[in-house]
C-alpha cells in the first residue's frame, strides 16, 4: 500500500469505507432531519409570532441562505469522500441535491407569493431588470431538470455518462447561486457573508480542478488518481 | 383566483395614545417600584430615559403608529452594526449622549458649539407623527419629538454663501463597535440644500414616543426629513456645517450608482436592486400583508414639491 493511497484525514480510518446498511439507513435518515430544521424553525417562528419586524424578508432571506448551504454540503461529498476513503458519502449526494432544490424552490416561491403576490408582470420586470434576480432565477432554473433526472430510473434512461453530463450543470448553478447572494449584498459594499460562501465554493472547485488536471495531463502516482479506487483502498 | 387586498388596520386594533401612554407610565412605576426586576426595554434606556413631551403637532399624520419595540429593534445605524438588531445590542451601553457638544461651522456668522442641553430648550417641543420610507423599501410611521430645524438655524445666521447644509454623525471607535465595517466611510455625513433644511416639515429631533431618543435611534439629536428616504435622516449629530457647494453625502460616495443626493421617496424611480414602486409596513400583518403602494415624496408631496419645481427626479435621484 503506497502513502498516497492512505485517508487523507488522519480520523477517517475510524469509520469504515463500507457502512452495514442499517446504520447507513440511519445515518441518512439523521441527516435529513437535521436538514429539515431550518424549515422546521420557520414555520414554527412563524407560529409563535417571531419572524420580527419584516416577516417575510427574513423568510425569504433564511430559505435563500440554507439552499446556499445545501448547495455547499451537497458538492462537498465528493471532496469529503477522496479524502477519507467513505464510500458510502456518496449515496448521501442525491438527498442533500434534491434538499438543496427544495430550499431553492421554497426561498423562490416565497418571493413569488408572499413578497409578489403572484404578480406576474412585477415578477417579470424584477427578472430582466435586476441581474442579481436574474442569475438567482437562472440558478433555480437550471436545478429543474437536475432534481427531475435524479432517479435511478433517469440514470438508466439517459446513461451513466449523458447523466454525469448533464449534471455537472452543477458547477454552473452553483457560482451563479454565490452571484445572486454577492449581487444582492454588493451595493452596501457588505461582502463579507458572501466571501464565505465563494471562498468554500472556490475551494471545492479547486480540488476539482486540480484533480482534472492531474488525471488529464498525468502523474507520476497513477494508483492514487482514479477516484473510482478510493473505496477499495483500505482494503486492497 | 380570488385575492383580496388586506385593508388598513381597523380603529379597533389601534391601541390609542392615552392607553399606550398609560401602559407605559404604569411599567415605568412599576420599575420604579421594584416590581420588575427587568424589564429589557427599560434597562435598555439611559438614564436620561426621561419623558420628553411635546405638542401635538397639525403636521401630524393620522395613520397608526408602528409599535415603540419594531421602531427601537429594527433599526439601521451601522456604526453600531449592519444587522437590523445590532443598534438595540450595542448602542444603549456604548454611547454616551453626556457631555455632547454640535459644532456650528461653515458659512454663519455666529460659528460656535453648542451643548446638547442648551439645544434642548432652544425652542418648544412638537410631537410631529412622521412616515418613514427606508430605501430598503420598509416604512414606519414614527411620534417624534423635536423642534424644526429652521429653529436653530435661524439663531446662527447663515450667510448668503450658505446654499447647502452638511450633517455630521459620532465617529467614535470607542464607543462604536461598527466603524470597523469598510461598507462606509466614517464619519457618516448627510447634506440638505439649505431651503429643505429650512422646511417646516423639517426637524431636529431628541425624541420619540414622547421620551428621549433611545441611543439606537439616533440620540441624542438626529435629522428628520420625512420626504426623503431614511438614510439622509442622519443620527446623534455632531456637526452642522452651512457650505456653498453641495456636500458628497456618505452613500452616494459609497454607490453613486445607487443613491443620489436628493434621495426623494420616489416610486418611479426604483434602486437598481428592487422596485421603490411599493413598500412594507413595520408590524402590519404578519406573512401574508400585501406591500402597499409608495407615495411620491413619502406622501408629503402637497408640502415639498414646489423645492423641485423645473428638477428632472430621474436624474437628480
Amino acid at each position: 500500500m503506497s502513502a498516497a493511497s492512505r485517508p487523507l484525514l488522519p480520523f477517517a480510518s475510524r469509520v469504515p469505507p463500507v457502512l452495514a446498511p442499517k446504520s447507513f439507513a440511519r445515518l441518512r435518515a439523521v441527516l435529513f432531519v437535521a436538514a429539515l430544521l431550518p424549515l422546521a424553525r420557520l414555520v414554527a417562528l412563524a407560529a409563535g409570532d417571531g419572524l420580527g419586524a419584516n416577516p417575510v424578508e427574513f423568510v425569504i432571506r433564511s430559505l435563500g441562505t440554507w439552499t446556499l448551504v445545501l448547495l455547499l454540503v451537497t458538492l462537498s461529498v465528493t471532496p469529503l469522500r477522496m479524502a477519507t476513503g467513505w464510500a458510502w458519502l456518496i449515496r448521501l449526494r442525491r438527498m442533500f441535491g434534491l434538499l438543496t432544490f427544495f430550499y431553492g424552490a421554497l426561498h423562490l416561491s416565497a418571493w413569488i407569493g408572499l413578497d409578489q403576490w403572484f404578480d406576474a408582470a412585477a415578477i417579470w420586470k424584477d427578472i430582466v431588470k435586476r441581474p442579481y434576480i436574474t442569475v438567482g432565477a437562472a440558478a433555480l432554473t437550471l436545478m429543474l431538470p437536475l432534481a427531475v433526472t435524479s432517479t435511478n430510473g433517469w440514470v438508466r434512461r439517459l446513461g451513466g455518462r449523458n447523466w454525469q453530463r448533464l449534471h455537472r450543470l452543477v458547477y454552473l448553478i452553483a457560482p451563479l447561486g454565490v452571484m445572486h447572494f454577492w449581487w444582492h449584498k454588493a451595493g452596501k459594499n457588505d461582502i463579507g457573508e458572501p466571501m464565505i460562501y465563494a471562498g468554500v465554493l472556490a475551494l471545492l472547485l479547486g480540488i476539482r480542478l486540480m484533480r482534472w488536471v492531474r488525471n488529464r495531463y498525468g502523474s507520476v502516482d497513477s494508483s492514487a488518481n482514479n477516484s473510482s479506487t478510493v473505496s477499495l483502498r483500505r482494503t486492497s | 383566483m380570488l385575492i383580496r387586498r388586506r385593508s388598513d388596520i381597523p380603529p379597533s386594533e389601534i391601541t390609542p395614545q392615552g392607553v399606550w401612554r398609560e401602559r407605559r407610565r404604569f411599567v415605568r412605576a412599576a420599575a420604579a417600584a421594584g416590581l420588575v426586576v427587568s424589564a429589557g426595554r427599560l434597562a435598555a434606556q439611559d438614564p436620561a430615559a426621561a419623558k420628553l413631551p411635546g405638542k401635538a403637532s397639525p403636521l401630524s399624520t393620522m395613520e397608526p403608529v408602528t409599535s415603540y419595540d419594531l421602531v427601537t429593534n429594527y433599526c439601521n445605524f451601522y456604526e453600531f452594526g449592519t444587522d437590523k438588531d445590532d443598534p438595540p445590542r450595542h448602542a444603549p451601553k456604548r454611547l454616551k449622549t453626556r457631555p455632547w457638544q454640535v459644532a456650528i461651522e461653515g458659512e454663519v456668522r455666529s460659528p460656535r458649539s453648542i451643548g446638547i442641553d442648551e439645544l434642548l430648550k432652544l425652542a418648544p417641543m412638537e410631537e410631529r407623527i412622521y412616515r418613514l420610507r427606508c430605501v430598503e423599501a420598509w416604512s414606519a410611521v414614527i411620534p417624534w419629538v423635536g423642534y424644526p430645524l429652521a429653529e436653530l438655524i435661524r439663531r446662527v445666521e447663515p450667510t448668503g454663501n450658505a446654499k447647502y447644509v452638511e450633517f455630521t454623525t459620532l465617529a467614535d471607535p470607542k464607543q462604536m463597535n461598527g466603524l470597523g465595517s469598510r461598507v462606509l466611510e466614517w464619519p457618516y455625513v448627510e447634506g440638505l440644500r439649505i431651503d429643505e433644511a429650512m422646511h417646516p416639515l423639517t426637524l431636529l429631533a431628541f425624541g420619540l414616543y414622547g421620551e428621549v431618543l433611545p441611543a439606537q435611534n439616533g440620540a441624542p439629536l438626529r435629522l428628520v426629513v420625512p420626504w426623503k428616504y431614511g438614510f439622509k435622516s442622519a443620527k446623534s449629530l455632531v456637526r452642522i456645517r452651512f457650505t456653498a457647494k453641495e456636500p458628497v453625502n456618505s452613500w452616494q460616495r459609497s454607490a453613486p450608482q445607487e443613491y443620489g443626493f436628493y434621495s426623494n421617496v420616489n416610486p418611479n424611480v426604483d434602486h437598481p436592486r428592487w422596485s421603490q414602486a411599493t413598500e412594507r409596513r413595520l408590524g402590519e400583518g404578519g406573512l401574508l400583508a400585501r406591500r402597499r403602494p409608495t407615495q411620491m415624496f413619502n406622501g408629503y408631496g402637497d408640502q415639498v414639491a414646489a423645492l423641485y419645481a423645473g428638477l428632472d427626479l430621474k436624474r437628480y435621484y
